[in-house]
């Protein structure tokens, strides 16, 4: 097939370009561990609020002095409520729905995810930063979806 | 409507000019259909705009989330499904020319019709505010589902009767290529066929859920199936906008299509490389290893070939008509193109938007930086600037050259045209900048109200949220003023002259000889299944064979 010169220039332009993106996210996801989540925990979810750890949802402190943080998604709101978050900590949290699915996101740190009903969903995240972060649920839920909002609170 | 063939007992001769009657008479249900959607959407679309600026806020009986599912499925779904089936289908007829039966045709458009108005009704009755992604296990009204699966069976319909055309021409031209028109429109539609076998499996789990029949429903696998489809989707729009780039626009400025084989060669990467990738849709999905992520990540980078080829061609033939014309250096060039002519500047400014939609591409496809913006207004403003703006402009601007050619009339107020190109421009801009400037400040999507009680994480949205509103008060207006063109030159009583003839851009010369592997569809089509198939099965029974719980699903709203 012909190719004009110009053409040739150009495209092999966009295959350098393909190239050079492959390579970046290939180098991120082995150097960085840029991987996406795939987070296989399976659970049922008429008995989230029977099946340990999600009987107890809040802040757990883990040996290592790492924290754990165990939420539940329900219409329109999440538990547990206000999350007091100690400064520097690293939090990693699990949470799932017992009914439609949700979002879990914190705006200002980058904690962004969605929690599926029958899943459990790991996110983590270390609090460098003091102050009222706010916590919305961001997958469309249902008619009160604009309300399904809560605090965490690094002091 | 005569729908006589050849060959029938006919008492006069049927001819091609009767066929052309015919044919423009269904090609217009389309188009005005698709207007119809527009204007609709626009009007939704608005409402939500000054809701989220908190101008006002929707009632209880007509609520937000109600007006947001029917302007996602009025634009995404409905608007550029019939434009596209219009455009194709009467590029396919004019391609082909012949003595020929619109019958099946109109069976298509009719079960669009039908599955269209099932499911318009089913959510503006407030049965189905389920969002056009209809994600289970929100349980909307087993009508939605049935609709929306009547409506994609119609446009199988249409794909066949574009495919029996083209069949036809290949079995009475023997050896003679395919016309590019054609070409494009009988990939466009085998990739669709393909795409919306996902959505077809997806409802035929969701129905019986829906009726009851199941008692539970796989939320993963739905979604899976749901973003199979969802993908190839918006290849389906883009290569729409592809036909008018490469076979339309041209022919506003006595240009030609600078390489018939590219051209093809573009279309068939965009039908192989369209579904192997759906799951970079899913990134934060469980059940689905970051192998396979992976997998559908890396082919969907390799949509940058086919985007840099269509991007050298129309430049290449912009620049050959300019020399042509004497013009020599790319100032010359871009002020001597029709900047007043609204069937070019519907798709030139309609580029415009693209070329910024195309970093905002990047940044989606980036893993890291998708977790930043998932579910933020930042995703509206870029399929906004994508969809809403290089495709819809696009549309519309074809729309000033066809509804002429099908009305048999000319163009009302060509002017009110023109500017109507520009202030869409201009309020999309506005508007998806916004939208984008949110997002990356984490204001989420798909809310009717993002105060959040007065929260200080929210106080910074709300300034955008007013530009958004803004910017789409101006589309709003721009879309009447479309409406009031499309639907003026129908009641106009001059008659078009041949000026106003729909004339289909020719080949650049040297170009002509492509090679004739190119038009063998079925195997290509064999390819682009296979690729789906391979792609597809892996992560499906992975999926399936990690123990997870059905899900019986609600109404939450
Ligand atoms: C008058 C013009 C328009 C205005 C004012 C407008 C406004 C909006 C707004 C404010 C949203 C976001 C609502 C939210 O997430 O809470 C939205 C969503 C959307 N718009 Fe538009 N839009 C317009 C035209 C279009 C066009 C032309 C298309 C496509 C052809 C389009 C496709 C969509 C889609 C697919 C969504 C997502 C719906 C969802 O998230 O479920 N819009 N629009
Ligand atoms: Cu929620
Ligand atoms: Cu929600």
């Amino acid at each position: 097939m012909h190719l004009h010169r110009l053409e040739r220039v150009w495209l092999t332009f966009g295959a350098a370009i393909l190239v050079l993106f492959l390579a970046t996210i290939t180098t991120a996801a082995v150097v960085e561990g840029f991987v996406p989540p795939s987070h296989v925990q399976s659970i049922d979810p008429a008995k989230v609020r029977v099946t340990p750890p999600f009987d107890k949802p809040g802040l757990h402190r883990l040996a290592s002095g790492s924290y754990e943080a165990y939420y539940v998604a329900a219409i329109f709101s999440f538990s547990p409520h206000e999350l007091v978050v100690p400064l520097g900590s690293h939090v990693t949290f699990y949470v799932t729905s017992t009914d439609v699915v949700h979002g879990f996101s914190v705006p200002e740190t980058g904690i962004n995810t969605m929690v599926t009903p029958g899943w459990v969903t790991t996110v983590s995240y270390t609090f460098r930063k003091r102050g009222r972060f706010l916590l919305v649920c961001n997958e469309y839920c249902g008619i009160g979806h604009q309300t399904m909002a809560d605090a965490i609170d690094v002091r | 409507m005569t729908t006589a063939t050849v060959g029938s007992f006919a008492p006069r001769a049927y001819t091609r000019a009767h066929a052309i009657a015919s044919e423009n008479i269904l090609v217009s249900a389309h188009i005005y259909t698709a207007t119809a959607a527009l204007v609709l959407g626009a009007l939704f679309g608005l409402l939500q705009g000054l809701s989220r600026a908190n101008v006002f806020a929707m009632p209880a009986w007509f609520d937000y989330y109600r007006v947001l599912t029917a302007h996602g499925v009025l634009m995404a779904l409905v608007f550029t499904t019939f434009f596209i089936t219009g455009l194709m289908t009467f590029s396919t007829y004019r391609a082909i020319p012949r003595v020929r039966s619109v019958t099946l045709g109109w069976w298509g458009y009719l079960v669009m019709l039908a599955g269209t108005i099932v499911t318009a009704l089913t959510i503006l009755s407030g049965n189905a505010t389920v969002l056009y992604t209809f994600y289970a296990p929100l349980k909307a009204h087993p009508a939605f589902y049935i609709g929306a699966t009547v409506l994609v069976a119609g446009t199988w319909l249409v794909a066949a009767d574009i495919l029996l055309n083209v069949a036809w021409f290949q079995k009475t031209n023997k050896g003679k290529r395919i016309p590019l028109p054609a070409f494009v429109s009988a990939t466009t539609f085998i990739m669709w066929i393909i795409a919306t076998i996902g959505v077809t499996l997806e409802m035929g789990l969701l129905i019986p859920w829906s009726l009851g029949w199941t008692p539970g429903i796989d939320v993963e696998l739905t979604r899976t199936l749901f973003w199979y489809f969802g993908h190839p989707l918006v290849y389906f729009w883009i290569m729409g906008a592809y036909l008018i780039w490469y076979n339309v626009v041209p022919t506003t400025y006595g240009g030609k299509v600078f390489s018939d084989a590219l051209t093809r060669l573009a279309f068939i990467m965009l039908l192989v490389l369209s579904t192997p990738v759906g799951l970079h849709h899913q990134f934060l999905d469980p059940g689905i290893s970051a192998g396979w992520k992976w997998f559908h990540t890396i082919l969907t980078y390799g949509v940058v070939i086919p985007s840099f080829m269509t991007a050298f061609a129309l430049f290449a033939s912009f620049e050959i008509a300019a020399r042509r014309a004497g013009k020599r250096g790319l100032v010359a060039t871009v002020r001597w193109l029709p900047w007043r002519d609204p069937v070019f500047t519907g798709s030139a400014l309609g580029m415009i938007l693209f070329i910024f939609g195309g970093f905002g591409g990047i940044v989606n496809s980036s893993y890291s930086m998708d977790v930043l913006v998932h579910n933020t207004m930042w995703i509206v403003g870029h399929f906004h600037i994508t969809v809403g703006g290089p495709v819809a402009l696009s549309f519309i601007g074809a729309a000033y050259r066809l509804v002429p050619a099908i009305t048999g009339r000319k163009l009302f107020t060509p002017k009110l045209a023109l500017a109507q190109t520009y202030t869409y421009f201009v309020g999309m801009l506005i508007m998806s900048m916004s939208m984008h400037v949110a997002g990356l400040l984490g204001s989420p999507r798909r809310t009717s109200d993002v105060t959040y009680f007065g929260a200080a994480g929210a106080a910074s949205w709300h300034v955008e949220m007013v530009g958004a509103a803004i910017g789409g008060t101006i589309l709003f207006v721009s879309i009447l003023m479309f409406a009031v063109v499309a639907v003026g030159t129908r009641f106009r009583d001059e008659r078009a002259d041949e000026r106003d003839e729909f004339v289909f851009a020719g080949t650049e010369a040297e170009a002509m000889q492509s090679p004739p592997a190119l038009d063998k569809l079925g195997r290509w089509a064999l390819l682009a299944l296979a690729l789906a198939v391979v792609a597809y099965a892996g992560p499906v029974h992975e999926l399936l064979s990690t123990p997870h719980q059905l899900v019986p699903g609600m109404r939450t709203w």
